[in-house]
């Protein structure tokens, strides 16, 4: 017998709202970068869901697509990360503030 | 399914830019510091190559590669006016670039794959193919943003645009999933099919879609990004991104929007009202206590998006074709403001400071009066290209029965017009600052002619470009 499938969309719609309160409440920027992840993965489980649902294959080229820019977002976001904690030795985005007002 | 050879002949555009920014990435590489203009000249002549090539191309309809692209006259329109805009900025950026020690290859490189991105953006005629290019675009901008990596300020507004910019990007994937389990496939046509369908999933879906693109174009309340980045971005990144992204998210938006639910105007017509009207009031209130000529801009530019989304809210063809108006003159005035920006610099460093433009007509009245049509034309004033852009989104917005947006819009502009015409009376008075000198260059000096001759060409003779971008009116619907 298998899990229905409103279970999974439910799961993942779960994960996206971890998702989202981590990027809005967490202070450390790797943190919330893994929350980001955290979304884009909760979307692949939906999208898995609705391509088995359907029975076609569209849904499921998708995620792979949404896998390879997942790794490019982590490629530029880890490298911009890196810069700023050689020259700030923080990764905590409220100590990184020269530009307001 | 193979791609024919006819569908592939379509994407040359695209092919061309793509390839110039490989080829250019690796040539950067071997090039010596200080002698780097080839570079300047090959991404002008591919930015080149690919606009002809998109021209001749011309306005018939095709659907290409199964329905996921589309050449039609729309994707015409915005490539014209996102390679028209690329052209601008590699010459506004080249001297810059140089004197600042910038890796000139990659920058050129990213530059190029921005551009991709939306022309990508502008005629995807399918939810993933959109995203594929909203990623194509915001990816090298970030990497842009950050460019000047030992400045703290430039690391800081690439990290803000970073998270900001994929935070955003994965609300735009949520609601093409929402909207590939009501509707079985991510193609617009098959959206337009059942978008009459009174499903819940169907309208988070699409809400969030439109989460996703406010946040690329910033439009309030998803704006927070925009000043930041705008004022720590280096300054021709700044320009380039100010122009670039907003054609790719409103390239978009009229897909979506009026493209495909056009016959649901009525259901989304309120809800892009509402973000116009706060757009404008917002960025249009909080650019008049601004004293930094960048974050002045930056609210500018929100300010714009606000006029923009009167155009997509009135969801007719006349709203469509209003908005890609208004991108090429807002294309033009906006790089020409920046083009004045960068030909000063203040002690070696960005002179973007309003303060920093004080006596500026007496010691360069070209320049002087150079900024102050670009000033004129984004205050909305005749006879420059601003006006006759407000004139069609006003008017589509009237038209649509939205007279409560058309004079929301007409007193966000007389808001408007004090800051921008502060900017040229600065110039206009006081003594000349004794540490702001002139570092332009041939490049430069050539973007800003263009731009001031597009801006007042544009307010004098619009017929041509009107019925250059009336075309566009007739792809959607």
């Amino acid at each position: 017998m298998s899990v229905p499938i409103p279970y999974y969309l439910a799961l993942s719609a779960l994960l996206f709202t971890m998702g989202v309160v981590g990027v809005l409440v967490r202070r450390n920027a790797l943190v919330i970068f893994m929350s980001i992840e955290l979304m884009l993965n909760s979307v692949n489980l939906t999208f898995v869901a609705f391509a088995r649902q359907f029975g076609t294959v569209e849904g499921q080229v998708t995620v792979f697509f949404v896998m390879v820019i997942a790794a490019v977002e982590v490629v530029v976001g880890l490298s911009i990360i890196i810069a700023i904690f050689r020259t700030r030795d923080t990764m905590d985005i409220d100590d990184v503030d020269l530009l307001r007002g | 399914m193979t791609p024919s050879v006819a569908d592939l002949r379509a994407l040359w555009p695209e092919l061309i830019v793509a390839g110039a920014a490989l080829v250019i990435m690796v040539w950067g590489t071997f090039m010596v510091q200080d002698r780097q203009s080839p570079l300047r000249w090959a991404t002008t002549l591919a930015l080149i190559a690919a606009l002809s090539e998109t021209l001749a191309l011309g306005a018939d309809a095709r659907a290409l590669f199964g329905g996921m692209y589309s050449r039609d006259a729309a994707a015409l329109v915005l490539q014209t006016i996102a390679l028209g805009g690329a052209v601008m900025a590699v010459w506004l950026s080249g001297d810059y670039v140089e004197r600042t020690r910038l890796e000139a290859g990659e920058f050129y490189a990213l530059v190029l794959v921005a551009a991709l991105g939306t022309m990508v953006m502008a005629a995807g005629s399918d939810l993933i193919m959109i995203f594929l290019g909203l990623e194509t675009l915001s990816i090298p901008l970030y990497v842009l943003a950050a460019y000047a990596r030992d400045d703290l300020r430039s690391q800081e507004a690439g990290m803000k645009y970073f998270l900001l910019g994929a935070f955003s990007s994965v609300f735009f994937l949520y609601g093409i999933a929402l909207i590939y389990g009501v509707t079985g496939s991510t193609s617009l046509v098959r959206l337009g099919a059942v978008a009459a369908s009174d499903s819940i999933m169907l309208r988070i879906g699409i809400g969030l879609l439109l989460i996703g693109l406010a946040f690329k174009a910033a439009v309030v309340p998803f704006h927070a990004w925009a000043p930041d980045v705008y004022e720590g971005a280096p300054l021709p990144v700044t320009a380039y991104m100010s122009v670039i992204a907003k054609v790719g998210a409103f390239a978009a938006l009229l897909r979506v929007f009026p493209g495909t639910l056009g016959a649901q105007t009525a259901q989304w017509a309120g809800a892009l009202a509402l973000l116009s009207i706060l757009t404008m009031v917002l960025g249009n209130f909080a650019a008049l206590l601004q004293t930094n000529l960048k974050r002045l801009l930056a609210y500018s530019s929100i300010a714009h998006t606000g006029f923009m989304m009167i155009g997509v809210a009135a969801g007719t063809r006349q709203g469509a074709w209003g908005v890609a108006f208004y991108l090429f003159a807002y294309t033009f005035m906006t790089l020409g403001a920046f083009a004045v920006l960068l030909m000063l610099e203040r002690r070696g460093e960005e002179a973007d400071q309003i303060t920093d433009l004080t006596g500026l007509a007496s010691r360069s009245p070209s320049l002087a009066a150079a900024m102050a049509v670009c000033m004129v034309s984004l205050a909305g004033l005749p006879p420059t290209a601003g006006f006759i852009a407000k004139f069609y989104v006003f008017a589509a917005a009237l038209d649509a029965g939205q007279t409560a947006l058309a004079v929301l819009g007409v007193l966000a502009s007389v808001v408007s017009a004090y800051f921008y015409l502060r900017v040229a009376y600065t110039m206009f008075t006081g003594e000349p600052q004794g540490d702001v000198s002139f570092a332009g260059g041939r490049w430069v000096a050539a973007a800003l002619a263009v731009a001031v001759i597009g801006v007042l060409a544009l307010g004098v003779f619009p017929a041509p470009v009107t019925a250059f971008v009336q075309q566009l009116g007739q792809a959607l619907r």
